[in-house]
């Protein structure tokens, strides 16, 4: 293959491709220890067959492979639920720091000062802002923090003397809590979404019992409206001796107007890289920080970073903890990123990031609602979910309106989901985007609905302006290639 | 407030679009008990000259390894990453993007990603690897949930010598499944107790989990291991905390592991205090409907032309509910760029040549170490960069003392081994220059 192409419409094989033997981009430094020789039966016997590039091959190749992503930073990225903000720049810069960056999770206490402040600095942070008690920030990834917020639950339903059996989800909570409930050990259970789009409390009061461990609720929920309810919820959720895990994906909506501590939620997992603008460098690293209450703290994974009288120090010993569910101290580098968006902020910037995200969900909601089906009438947070109902009179459907946007130059929202709304269309703008961008966006939108109406096989055979037209997924999943193939190679 | 562009006047005209009043009234349908009224409790915002400078001063209260001397492991390596790989990965076309569900606009991400699954499968040897885990212990942890599947078995027998960390997430997350989890104990040369495992071996073991190079840095032939395990119907997992160590020693493969996982942290990620890391995951082919996390794969667009696809998504928690092979969703793709771009770098001689010059400089250390009166090496198997040092004084008095010259001494063991609480990790890597080996074998000399 050619790294030709047409123009500036280039190509860009493999790396196993444009490898020649005998490159090397990396210069080792000399050495003036003796040469060793690993016993014979040890030794690798073939050798793995990795590139051999010079550096400009490599720097080159990975600019031109960047070129192919779609970014928050290159444009608007409204994909629902998943919080695609602006990443500042100043974070990127200060986690870099060598005395962050080249520090060792086992170092002594004494010589990590900064590192084990800045965590209980964020942890008190995190405590108020979710209206919580105790925090740890030892979760990887949102649903990693939802796998600790369940662990809890268990371990405080088995120390008053039964784990029980069942995790109620409603429908609307996000895709990740099934899973976890299973992992845990319990059996999910669905439960149905109000004709409101919301849970209710009637609902909780028929299903609780004292079978059930707990409930997970994501509020605002995947339909982008506050579960006016919650407070009943989590009452009726108690009075049974259940426990309400929140997922707190959604905190954006709710930065210093409501806290979920204050409605009665007992644990919450949070999102770093949603919220609080660590970048999300197409699919991760993220960390998922997990609030409880007074009650559940014993219970906090370990280890734990504690103030004494002459400094800051790791504590190992907590007998009732869930244990550890992660090496080290959890995503430090993110850590770092998000700490400093909060310290950029303070209290007034965070208040005026959820109005402004809550205001142009509403924007959106307001300009779309005439040309996309609205599945819901009430009150919109900070992510707004159409239906593709009115497409669908000519054939045309979520995905080709997704895959159709992306010729006007925008990242599709999240698509399918939430599951309860049939053909879904999720968009979050976040507070980042300015007026221009969301009418360039709205503009686009209801362009397409009119070119659905007008030429429905146009959107169907969508997207033309991209790298690449749209791609066979069923055949990558038939025909398995996921490495490759070096019997080609010449 | 320099990251909303938003200005009065749009404010203005957006409420109006929407029909409402003012901000407040986006807010009604949070019950009015519920509305947080008073101000947060948060330190007051800073301007980004101020922001740096405290961002500077908290990282200036941390010890770190370009002015102190570091000999530590134990999971977390010191090695070099190339300026190009920061650089690269600080693009914003990856550093900004979401994951790649949208295939069209996410052929960058998706093309590395493919890669990095070819140069992991390559480096563990096996057929497979996925787009990355959290880190080495979740790894381990999702290898052992892979094998109790697939095996319908619930026993797990993991090694002693395991990385303790590991060990402990192991626990975490096996604990309310079902599966009991045993340990292997260690034999004086650092190695698995073969007799112990061939008794605790029975029908009802899914797998054998072992470290290699294990925690204490030992490096042992497993090959007989996976005999023993697949005579028995269960699985060889090898969790390699130090992967740097496969470019000279056998790969998990070549000895007839099923599972590898490993710490990826060495390959082009900081230390960072430990996280993020890169937790690899690769298999044999027989197993990859049942692995947990994502998976690209190689197909066409509608022209004809290659292009790469998120692939066998119906095993993921957003399809599969839960009935699916793991909850991971967002993982590390960004670290596992940076590892792509690192072992392109290294290239095939590079990685066998890095490797090899850990290998002469921790030998080298430990020989001196070894010859110093009164301080001995715990474990006679062959090492990788670290090893485990017994010296006459307790580890931790040893640790704090060498604080005093700048030197980050070692891992004492104590807290996880009593039965080496005399002991600690000691390791060395291309970073170390020879005159801080000096300095560090002179100042142990030093020691009472």
């Amino acid at each position: 293959m050619s790294t030709g192409g047409r123009g500036f419409q280039f190509q860009e094989p493999l790396l196993f491709e444009i490898s020649r033997e005998g490159r090397q981009g990396f210069s080792l430094p000399s050495s003036t220890k003796p040469r060793r020789e690993p016993p014979e039966a040890l030794r690798r016997l073939n050798d793995p067959r990795l590139p051999e590039l010079s550096e400009p091959d490599v720097v080159r190749h990975f600019t031109r492979l960047s070129q192919w992503n779609f970014s928050i930073d290159t444009n608007f990225y409204p994909l629902g639920s998943c919080t695609m903000k602006h990443n500042p720049r100043v974070n990127e810069e200060v986690a870099r720091y060598t005395g962050f960056a080249h520090v060792h999770p086992y170092q002594p206490d004494e010589t990590v000062q900064g590192c084990l402040a800045l965590m209980h600095a964020l942890e008190r942070y995190l405590a108020e802002i979710s209206g919580m008690d105790a925090v740890t920030l030892q979760p990887a990834a949102g649903a990693h923090g939802e796998l600790t917020g369940i662990l809890l639950i268990r371990a405080f339903q088995t120390a008053t003397g039964n784990p029980r059996r069942k995790i109620l989800i409603p429908d609307s909570a996000h895709g990740t809590n099934p899973a976890t409930a299973s992992m845990v050990g319990y059996e999910a259970v669905p439960v149905k979404t109000g004709r409101e789009g919301r849970t209710l409390a009637s609902v909780i009061a028929q299903e609780m019992n004292e079978d059930v461990a707990g409930l997970m609720i994501t509020n605002p929920n995947t339909l982008g409206l506050y579960e006016t309810e919650i407070r009943d919820i989590c009452d009726i959720v108690h009075s049974k001796g259940g426990l309400v895990y929140g997922d707190g994906a959604n905190m954006n909506a709710l930065l210093s107007k409501a806290r979920p501590g204050d409605a009665g939620i007992d644990v919450l997992h949070i999102n770093l890289h949603k919220t609080f603008t660590t970048p999300h460098g197409g699919g991760g690293p993220g960390a998922g920080p997990v609030a409880v209450k007074k009650t559940l703290e014993p219970y906090l994974p370990v280890p734990r970073v504690v103030q004494k009288e002459n400094g800051f120090a790791v504590e190992h010993n907590r007998p009732q903890s869930v244990g550890r569910v992660k090496s080290f101290f959890g995503n430090f580098g993110m850590l770092v990123r998000a700490y400093t968006y909060i310290r950029e902020m303070g209290p007034e910037g965070l208040k005026r990031v959820t109005e402004l995200a809550v205001l142009n969900a509403n924007y959106v909601r307001a300009r779309l609602k005439d040309s996309y089906h609205l599945p819901f009438e009430t009150g919109q947070m900070h992510e707004v979910v159409f239906s593709d109902k009115f497409q669908k009179e000519n054939g045309v459907t979520t995905i080709d309106v997704a895959k159709r946007l992306m010729d006007y130059g925008f990242a599709p929202p999240t698509i399918y989901f939430p599951l309860v709304v049939f053909g879904a269309i999720m968009i979050e703008p976040t507070e980042t985007e300015s007026k221009e961008t969301l009418d360039r966006f709205c503009d686009a939108m209801i362009a397409i609905a009119e070119e659905a109406k007008k030429d429905p096989e146009l959107l169907r055979k969508a997207p033309y302006q991209t790298k690449l037209r749209r791609l066979d997924e069923a055949k990558a999943a038939r025909e398995l290639k996921l490495r490759f193939d070096f019997t080609n190679k010449r | 407030m320099r990251y909303l562009p938003h200005t009065d006047q749009e404010i203005r005209e957006m409420l109006k679009t929407i029909g409402v009043a003012d901000v407040n009234g986006l807010f009604s349908s949070v019950p009015d008990s519920l509305v947080f009224k008073r101000p947060l409790d948060i330190p007051p915002a800073l301007s980004e000259i101020h922001l740096r400078n405290h961002l500077r001063d908290l990282s200036r209260r941390n010890a770190h390894g370009e002015e102190w001397s570091l000999f530590l492991g134990g999971g977390c390596y010191s090695h070099y990453i190339p300026s190009s790989v920061s650089y690269l990965i600080s693009r914003g076309e990856f550093l900004t993007a979401y994951t790649p569900y949208q295939p069209e606009v996410s052929q960058g991400t998706l093309q590395a990603i493919f890669e990095y699954q070819t140069m992991m499968a390559e480096i563990l040897g096996l057929e497979v690897a996925n787009a990355s885990q959290y880190d080495g212990s979740t790894a381990s942890a999702e290898a052992i949930r892979l094998a109790v599947a697939v095996k319908k078995r619930r026993k797990a027998l993991v090694a002693r010598s395991l990385h303790p960390e590991y060990r402990q997430v192991i626990l975490t997350y096996l604990k309310n499944e079902g599966v009991s989890v045993e340990e292997i104990p260690f034999t004086p040369e650092g190695a698995l107790d073969r007799p112990a495992l061939k008794k605790a071996l029975d029908r009802e073991t899914a797998c054998v989990v072992a470290g290699y190079p294990n925690f204490f840095g030992v490096v042992e032939d497993l090959s007989d291991v996976a005999e023993a395990a697949h005579a028995a119907g269960a699985l060889l997992i090898t969790s390699t905390p130090e992967p740097l160590a496969l470019g000279i020693f056998r790969s998990p493969g070549e000895m007839g592991a099923d599972i590898a996982v490993a710490e990826g942290q060495s390959f082009g990620n900081a230390m960072s205090f430990g996280g993020p890391g890169l937790g690899v995951f690769a298999c044999r082919k027989e197993y990859v409907r049942s692995m947990p996390g994502r998976l690209v794969g190689e197909t066409v667009d509608a022209e004809g032309q290659r292009g790469f696809v998120l692939t066998l998504a119906t095993r993921e928690q957003h399809i599969r509910r839960e009935k699916a092979t793991s909850n991971i969703c967002t993982n590390v793709a960004l670290c596992a760029l940076a590892a792509t771009i690192t072992l392109a770098l290294w290239g095939k001689q590079g990685f066998k040549e890095l490797a090899r010059m850990n290998f002469d400089r921790s030998q080298d250390l430990k020989e001196r170490l070894a010859a110093l009166p009164g301080l001995r090496i715990a474990f006679s198997g062959t090492t990788f960069n670290e090893f485990v040092v017994l010296p006459r004084q307790k580890p931790t008095d040893v640790v704090a003392k060498l604080v005093d010259d700048k030197i980050l001494a070692g891992i004492p063991l104590w807290r996880w081994y009593p039965e080496l609480a005399e002991g600690f990790l000691v390791c060395a890597t291309e970073m170390n220059t020879d005159e801080q080996i000096d300095r560090f074998v002179a100042a142990l000399r030093r020691l009472p």
